[in-house]
């Protein structure tokens, strides 16, 4: 079963909410970069910094993050992971970064992030962004700027579509539990 | 996608889609290497035990920086093949090690098919580093990696292999993956070092080294091993670097872009004069770098395959 | 003790019987042969319908590694397997430790022989052409001829030294024995594991070129036309050799020749697997070269099957191909491989089969032959050519399993002998 949880407006009124709060909390775009985890971790990045530059009038800096070298569960998975690379053309040091993804679930994909951002660099800060916060966490780990609190179960699953590698853009809840009603 | 064979033991058989998963794989561990920590987390807690049976500093120098960067655990064993040959067999001195618990092995032996043989004795991922005149197939992978950074492609470029093709590992490796890849091949050295029927691999040879430059987009020229020398395959190293050394005169009378490459370690002045390992055709310490991110790319593909 | 063999088919070169007849022996000696003999109170019978008898097979190239190398094989064990396969007769090659090179040693191996499973099997020995294989000086060839000896060969290497062997052929043409050369030049050889070919160059494996075998032959068979001495080729193995014999023979040379099951069943490309149980020498060849051989036994050129029967222990083949010893057990898949693969083919009928196992190795090694008729001797292999089976290492009596075909489908299998008064079946 398949439950619509944001449709298209609400895709957008979101993620303008999100650029504004950034925004209040940075005091402005001057410090800030933007890293996405890939996949859609890049292409809310994206949106997100076009988002500020209407608001701001200034480019944002934007990075990509492939986590996969940093998963913890490499061994359990079943499908070997594409190494897509990470794309980060500029210094981190000293910067606040924004770290996007999709959804938060567990926390390890934050975690293997941070790993990965601290190899990296020392950036000023770094604060978390996430379109949906679903629960279920096994680390202590918490975002600064949540889309939408989305109280779940663990037999659910979340999707975030996006158009660029979607029809649409929404997020949908699936039950992953059979004949379930 | 993911590697068909859970072992490494050359590229004859492995498919075109399976060497692009490893050279686009080694593109992010190029990115990798260029970070302030060149260290990823991937391989913690896992054991590769590079079993090293005939010197070979170069290549067990690239593992082993490749595998400390995955931030495997790593043991070297380096024994030579006259130790061997009397004591302990290669099956016994194998199954030892594996007795400690460890995941990977990577061999350098001096027999064609040690490595196959080894995976048929123990149950640990084996790689090979080189087996005789057989193998080696990351040599030829960053081979491969390199050629593709600097012309953009491997389908339909020339590349000539120049040297001692008959005891060469790398020469073989090469030709599988670059027939592969859709290259044109062929071979250039004396007719004592061209062994038999290689021709029907579908590549081209040439006995003077001028022919293979008017041809060639990439030579790729091999080391000319001083101590294959008791055998009499050539009269004299004078005789090869006039007839058959690639030297600046020669590629410049060529008037033509051509790339040079050299698994090392280099005899300067024999099959390559200075001036060309040093010059602007050179992509000799490129390769040196993509060998690091290479066989990091095939240490990730087959230490992580479920 | 009287055995009699119902309904089966006589295959003998010398007195061919097409019908299906009745065989009565008699201590040892065959009494009758009928049709419908039937059997008194204390015979016994045994029914070959489908089975044929032929003259007892001889493999006059046996490495039964006794004494010095018991680990791999001995005269015992050796024996068993040779009548396993169907052989009531083998040669043994005197490449063991001591090397067999002086009479006392030939005594104690025709003796050894005589003792082991109840002396079914005829054991011949072979002595060295040189004093401990060395190439040097002659061994001591009229006292080891006395002595039981019944050829000369330093099996293993060569005799590179034309002088040698030209004295050697002078030497064992006074008692008409063969010499039996093991045909290789040692530098074109040298450091070599395979054929030298597209597979060699494909596996980078050091290369033994056919060169290596036919610059010898050729030489040799200069020498022995000169000499008018008796020259024996041992496993053959190239087109080439095929084509030098064919000429020596027909330029009066006495010579003859033997090719391996392995060599008319297998090419390099074997060695593609990197399985040690396909490193022999000579090297497995190419394509043609086994056409050519086959050819030469169909044209009689070839004149002997014989195995090269290589015992080596499990774990000296365990190693790594550059390491691994030359060599592979013969035995017990020579029959099946030949049945399969040359007559099953149309190269041979079972009545030539018979002179390259049986008839043609006793005429080059002087023996007396070997035939089925009223009043001689019994000596008989027999066998069932129809018979499908599937080699199987485990069912080994040899003490090594170092073969290729385990697994392989055959066609045609010995299923026992008769020798010396006794009979013996495979189970």
């Amino acid at each position: 079963m398949t439950r619509k949880i944001i449709d298209e407006i609400g895709f957008g009124r979101t993620l303008t909410r999100l650029a504004h709060e950034i925004l209040e909390r940075n005091k402005g775009a001057g410090n800030i970069a933007i890293i996405g985890i890939r996949t859609r971790g890049e292409y809310l990045a994206k949106r997100i910094a076009d988002i500020i530059f209407s608001i701001e009038k200034k480019e944002i800096k934007i990075g990509l993050l492939d986590i996969t070298l940093y998963r913890d569960d490499l061994k359990e998975i079943q499908y070997q992971p594409l190494l897509k690379g990470t794309e980060i053309d500029f210094d981190l040091n000293k910067k606040d970064i924004i770290l996007i993804d999709d959804v938060l679930f567990t926390g390890r994909t934050v975690r293997a992030a941070l790993d990965e951002l601290t190899d990296l660099g020392r950036p000023a800060s770094i604060q978390l962004a996430v379109l949906i916060d679903r629960g279920h966490r096994e680390l202590p780990i918490r975002a600064d700027f949540v889309g939408k609190n989305l109280p779940t179960s663990l037999d659910e699953e979340v999707k975030v579509l996006m158009k660029e590698i979607d029809p649409e853009d929404s997020v949908v809840l699936k039950s992953l539990k059979e004949g379930g009603n | 996608m993911a590697l068909q064979n859970r072992h490494l033991l050359g590229l004859e058989g492995v498919s075109k889609e399976e060497i692009k998963l490893i050279l686009d794989t080694a593109t992010t561990f190029r990115e990798v290497l260029e970070r302030p920590i060149k260290k990823v987390p991937t391989l913690q807690g896992k054991t590769i035990v590079n079993l090293f049976f005939e010197s070979s500093t170069r290549t067990r120098i690239s593992f082993e920086l490749a595998e400390r960067r995955l931030s495997a655990d790593v043991v070297n064993f380096s024994a030579d093949m006259s130790s061997l040959k009397k004591g302990e067999t290669l099956k016994d001195t194998a199954r030892n090690i594996e007795a400690m618990k460890i995941d990977m092995v990577v061999m350098r032996h001096a027999s064609p098919g040690a490595a196959l043989f080894l995976s048929r004795v123990i149950d640990s991922v084996i790689i090979n580093a080189g087996d005789g005149g057989h193998e080696h197939p990351t040599q030829a992978l960053l081979d491969l990696y390199s050629i593709q950074e600097k012309h953009k492609r491997i389908d339909g470029l020339k590349i000539c292999i120049v040297g001692d093709i008959s005891h060469s590992r790398v020469a073989l490796s090469n030709i599988y993956g670059l027939k592969t890849m859709g290259a044109e091949v062929a071979v250039c050295g004396p007719a004592t070092l061209i062994p038999s029927e290689i021709e029907k691999h579908g590549i081209g040879i040439f006995n003077k080294i001028d022919d293979a430059i008017a041809w060639a987009d990439v030579l790729n020229v091999l080391r000319i091993q001083l101590e294959r020398q008791d055998r009499s395959y050539f009269p004299s190293l004078r005789e090869y670097r006039k007839y058959f050394a690639v030297t600046k005169e020669r590629i410049e009378r060529a008037e033509k872009q051509i790339t040079i490459m050299h698994p090392g370690p280099i005899n300067r002045d024999v099959e390559l004069s200075a001036d060309v390992a040093d010059g602007k055709h050179s992509i000799i310490l490129q390769q040196v770098l993509n060998g690091v991110a290479v066989r990091m790319a095939v240490l990730y593909l087959l230490g992580t395959r479920s | 003790m009287k055995y009699l063999f119902k309904n089966t088919i006589i295959i003998d070169p010398a007195n061919l019987i097409e019908e299906p007849v009745d065989v009565l022996i008699v201590d040892g000696r065959i009494e009758k042969i009928r049709q419908s003999l039937s059997a008194s109170k204390n015979d016994q019978e045994i029914d070959l319908r489908g089975n044929i008898i032929a003259p007892g097979f001889i493999d006059m190239h046996v490495h039964l590694r006794e004494p010095g190398f018991e680990y791999k094989e001995t005269i015992e064990s050796g024996s068993m397997a040779a009548a396993a396969g169907g052989f009531t007769t083998v040669c043994c090659m005197p490449n063991t430790n001591p090397v067999i090179d002086d009479d006392s040693m030939v005594r104690w191996i025709i003796e050894k022989g005589k003792s082991v499973n109840q002396g079914i099997v005829d054991i011949y020995p072979i002595a060295t052409i040189t004093k401990s294989r060395q190439g040097k000086e002659l061994s001591p060839m009229m006292e080891l001829a006395d002595a039981g000896a019944v050829a000369f060969s330093d099996d293993g290497s060569s005799v590179d030294n034309a002088e040698v062997l030209r004295r050697a052929m002078e030497y064992s043409a006074m008692i008409n024995k063969p010499i039996i050369q093991h045909a290789e030049e040692p530098n074109l050889a040298k450091g070599g594991v395979m054929n030298e070919g597209f597979v060699s160059t494909s596996l980078g494996m050091p290369p033994i070129p056919s060169i290596s075998e036919t610059v010898v032959l050729a030489r040799d068979l200069l020498i022995a036309n000169y000499t008018k001495g008796k020259y024996h080729a041992a496993h053959i193995s190239t087109r080439i050799s095929v084509e030098l014999i064919r000429d020596a023979k027909k330029r009066g040379t006495s010579a003859s020749c033997e090719v391996t099951p392995h060599h008319f069943t297998l090419t390099d490309e074997a060695v593609r697997s990197f399985d040690t149980n396909t490193k022999m020498n000579p090297p497995l060849r190419a394509y043609d070269d086994l056409i050519s051989l086959k050819e030469g036994l169909r044209d009689g050129i070839i004149d002997v099957i014989a195995t090269d029967h290589a015992p080596h222990s499990f774990d000296e083949k365990q190693v790594e191909y550059l390491f691994a010893p030359f060599g592979i057990v013969g035995l017990e898949t020579a029959i099946g491989l030949a049945i399969t693969e040359l007559v099953q083919t149309g190269y041979l009928s079972l009545n030539q089969l018979v002179e390259k196992l049986s008839v043609n190795p006793r005429k080059i090694l002087n023996l007396p032959q070997v035939t089925i008729r009223e009043g001689e001797k019994a000596n008989l292999t027999i066998l069932n050519p129809e018979l499908r089976w599937i080699v199987e290492i485990e069912k080994f009596k040899s003490r090594s399993v170092n073969t290729p075909f385990n697994g392989r489908k055959l066609i045609g299998r010995a299923i026992g002998i008769f020798n010396n008064g006794q009979l013996l079946l495979n189970d």
